[in-house]
């Protein structure tokens, strides 16, 4: 195949993050759907909700990436304080960096040469959504829930990730009041680096085990 | 005597399954919406994570496996809503007839849409 055509071919179809568009807005209106918009207006009409208190929450929920988390994960990489204090209280930590944790208990999890943490919610989907924004589809899945806590190496090798034998894996099972973040071990090779550079390094998967950070 | 284990169908861990699915999508406005309802009303009182939470493991594996993920939310946040006295069952149904009458598509059938 020619190469310009590969390339648009590549790209047909898919959204600015590169994941296939799902066809909802343009498929016949579903029944779950009008629920949502019944919902919606019936709250709105009781006066329990605005429509602007609505969309600002989506708003908010759409600033939510895993930067957030990133940023976090360099300050820690960074500041020796910051670090003890985001392994003491990481809802507190986080806070600090003016992140919206609500009233979540937020736990950090530290790799480091010998151990690697691994999160997972394995009764349905609580994920560090304030740091890293909504969880990827195959985090909600039967398969990565049911395994994750069972054979966690094998899961990681799905993902590109052969743990060497001697690395202690730890797996966390969250509740919706108790989540879990990884700290990824900081990359050999990028002393001298500025924050926001080693931040470019943190990956939304080594934040929840499943990946480790670029190297630079 | 019953040989069940005292699981749930939710509680999924250590059991067998395939390999993980990597596919993704992006979220959906509507799916966006339910998400700021359960968090919204969360906030105001309405109903608690845990009313959301028992919702969804009433529904069954059944729903799990039928409807995804915000389809499965917003029919708990409507349980919980309705038992929360914040509208009747009667207002919802016949709110819905209204929406499926405004227009064939998700963006036909909003109010101002």
């Amino acid at each position: 195949m020619p190469h310009d055509h590969h390339d648009h071919f590549h790209h047909e179809g898919m959204s600015p993050s590169g994941h296939p568009y799902r066809a909802d807005d343009d498929a016949p209106l579903s029944y779950w759907q009008r629920m949502e918009i019944a919902v919606r207006e019936l709250l709105v009409e009781k006066g329990n909700l605005t429509p602007a208190e609505i969309a600002a929450q989506i708003e908010a929920m759409d600033a939510r990436s895993p930067a957030n988390g990133a940023a976090v994960v360099a300050r820690a990489w960074s500041d020796a304080a910051f670090k003890a204090r985001l392994l003491e209280d990481a809802s507190e930590a986080s806070r600090e960096m003016g992140f919206d944790i609500g009233p979540l208990h937020l736990i950090a999890v530290e790799n480091t040469q010998d151990t690697h943490n691994l999160i997972v919610c394995t009764l349905c989907s609580c994920y560090p959504r304030n740091l890293l924004g909504l969880p990827p589809d195959w985090y909600k899945t039967r398969a990565y829930r049911s395994r994750a806590v069972r054979e966690p190496r094998s899961v990681l090798r799905e993902f590109g990730l052969d743990l060497p034998d001697h690395v202690t894996l730890r797996v966390h099972d969250s509740t919706a009041d108790m989540r879990y973040i990884v700290l990824p071990a900081r990359p050999a090779g990028t002393d001298g680096m500025t924050e926001a550079e080693l931040a470019a390094l943190v990956t939304r998967d080594s934040m929840i085990g499943t990946g480790l950070p670029r190297q630079p | 005597m019953s040989d069940w284990d005292g699981r749930r169908w939710h509680d999924m861990g250590g059991q067998d399954a395939g390999p993980v699915p990597m596919d993704g999508h992006d979220f959906a406005l509507w799916e966006k919406r339910v998400d700021a309802l359960m968090v919204l009303c969360g906030q105001k009182g309405l109903f608690t994570v845990d009313g959301l939470r028992r919702a969804l493991e009433d529904m069954g594996e059944d729903a799990f496996e039928k409807y995804s993920y915000y389809e499965r939310w917003i029919a708990a946040v409507n349980q919980n809503l309705i038992e929360a006295g914040a509208y009747s069952l009667e207002e919802l149904a016949a709110r819905m007839d209204e929406v499926a009458r405004r227009g064939p598509t998700y963006g036909e059938a909003q109010r101002d849409g």
